[in-house]
């Protein structure tokens, strides 16, 4: 579903690259913790994913096809097929539940009818029945991630790319985001996510891929992963 | 369902950046009321050239008594002078250039002089042998003046010859000049016009640089994303320029209709109908100005 090739992605010529000839293979239906600390450069590869950034050198591969070669007016196609979700959940703040999670659907042409069908399922998906109405500020900082998961997930997209989604929530909360994340999962979304959370992905038990500056320096089918606390202290 | 969203989007917009907006509409309104004032000026000399090439004609006076012309130094015009003249006027030669001849004698001319100058006391101390008798020549092309006056400047027994148009000239070069202050400080107002509508949609990209990035990643097209920032423009520009041609309407029924057109009967003014066919072009340029001027801004400030 992604292919990394021998990806090196360098932001300026001074510096460090980001990431380093990387290859990487994510299978459709897989789920893929992305683990490393700050500035490893997983972030890169997400937005490498979503043709933000161009590859200094090697080639990105969505779903079977080279994002280098899709033309700017083909990208906004390439990103209906990925949900991203951040650690800081960007929700409109002036916008309901159900309003921030239809907005997905009606930027691009969705009719009412089918928005109005759509995003209560969605919404049950996630657990937030009943919180239609809801303002963002209303709610915790799980719900609000909730929202943006089913904003991310609403148009059903085959990948969804999750970039340290429990960053901002206590760990009981971030169980309930990963027993989510795992559930849409199990729909058959390809989930990559990117987190340091060592105890989330020593629980889950899915594939590990870690990146150290910028190379991946294991890629354990059913991983665990230490983080840089721990590192240290072994 | 798409342009229901995009509607309600530029709503906002327009909402959140009243002020913004606000000057964008009056900035509009300025300018095109002085590219509209220009217009006008054109469409005005057009119409009294159009009036008046058709009427003036050329007058060649002849020689009289007392004459202070070099030409007349031979004393007034003799029978066979006059004669001369107007057969020539009347040969194959001019035929495709003179349209009628009409001679005004002595006595024809102090009655124009006496109509004319009705209500001045110098009328009782002019007499009919102090103006020059002429022929009145009416050309088939207004434009072939110098055909004539080369002709017949030097012919003896003409004292002058005098065409009309260089008065007319005069008037229109004014009216010129009008259109070109006109012209410059609409072109200084446009300038204005496009440097705010690019502020104004950058504060509007900046304001809702939220709502973007989510249509960004949730795929939106490009179309979708920077259509209510150009449309806000726009319809801003739009507004400005339907106040501009409103403007011109009334001023052009109040000056024109109102007051023009009664003080000076024989001047053909342009009507405030004809200021109508300038609606169009000025809210044509009004929405262009403001679609490329955001389309630029948008291009540096709206990643897609």
């Amino acid at each position: 579903m992604i292919r990394f090739d021998n990806v090196t992605k360098t932001y300026d010529q001074q510096s460090h690259p980001a990431l380093d000839a990387v290859s990487l293979d994510v299978d459709r239906g897989e789920f893929v913790f992305l683990v490393g600390a700050s500035g490893s450069g997983k972030s890169t590869f997400i937005r490498l994913v979503l043709k933000e950034d161009r590859v200094s050198r090697g080639a990105v591969y969505v779903a079977g096809q080279n994002v280098a070669n899709i033309p700017s007016w083909r990208v906004p196609r390439l990103r209906r097929g990925i949900g991203v979700v951040f650690q800081d959940f960007r929700l409109l703040p002036n916008k309901t539940v159900f309003s921030n999670v239809a907005f997905a659907m009606q930027v691009i042409g969705r009719s009412r009818a089918v928005i109005r069908e759509t995003v209560p399922d969605v919404l049950a998906t996630v657990g937030l029945e009943g919180k239609n109405n809801r303002m963002p500020h209303e709610l915790s900082g799980g719900e609000q991630q909730r929202v943006a998961i089913a904003r991310a997930i609403v148009n059903r997209p085959g990948i969804l790319l999750a970039d340290e989604p429990t960053g901002n929530l206590d760990p009981t909360t971030s169980m309930g985001i990963m027993k989510v994340l795992d559930r849409i999962n199990q729909n058959g979304t390809t989930v990559v996510m990117a987190t340091h959370d060592d105890d989330i992905v020593n629980t889950m038990r899915k594939r590990v891929v870690e990146l150290r500056s910028g190379s991946v320096v294991r890629d354990d089918a059913q991983g665990i992963y230490v983080g840089e606390a721990g590192a240290m202290a072994g | 369902m798409r342009l229901a969203f995009i509607l309600s989007e530029i709503g906002s917009g327009i909402r959140r950046n009243l002020s913004m907006v606000t000057s964008v509409i009056l900035v509009t309104f300025i300018s095109l009321t002085f590219v509209g004032a220009a217009g006008l000026f054109q469409l005005q000399i057009g119409q009294m050239k159009g009036y008046w090439y058709d009427r003036v004609q050329v007058t060649i006076y002849l020689c009289v008594d007392n004459s202070s012309e070099t030409s007349c130094a031979a004393g007034p015009v003799t029978e066979d002078q006059r004669a001369a003249i107007q057969a020539r006027l009347e040969s194959e030669q001019f035929a495709p250039y003179v349209d009628t001849v009409t001679y005004e004698s002595q006595e024809e001319a102090l009655g124009h002089f006496r109509d004319q100058f009705a209500n001045s006391p110098i009328v009782d101390s002019v007499t009919a042998d102090q103006l020059p008798e002429s022929f009145r020549v009416s050309l088939v092309d207004a434009e072939k003046y110098e055909v004539i006056n080369e002709a017949f400047s030097s012919e003896p027994g003409v004292e002058a010859v005098s065409d009309q148009r260089d008065f007319l000239e005069a008037i229109f070069r004014y009216m010129n000049w009008a259109s070109v202050v006109a012209l410059v400080i609409a072109g200084i107002m446009t300038f204005c016009a496009i440097l705010l509508i690019a502020t104004t949609i950058r504060l509007s990209a900046f304001s809702r640089r939220r709502e973007t990035g989510i249509m960004r990643l949730v795929g939106a097209s490009k179309a979708v994303i920077q259509l209510p920032f150009i449309l806000e423009g726009v319809i801003a520009a739009v507004i400005g320029a339907v106040l501009a041609s409103a403007t011109l309407w009334g001023a052009s029924r109040f000056l024109i209709d109102g007051w023009l057109v009664k003080t000076f009967p024989q001047t053909a003014f342009i009507s405030s109908q004809q200021v109508l066919i300038l609606v169009p072009a000025l809210v044509l340029l009004g929405a262009v100005l403001a679609g490329l001027s955001s389309l630029l801004t948008l291009r540096r400030y709206v990643k897609v």
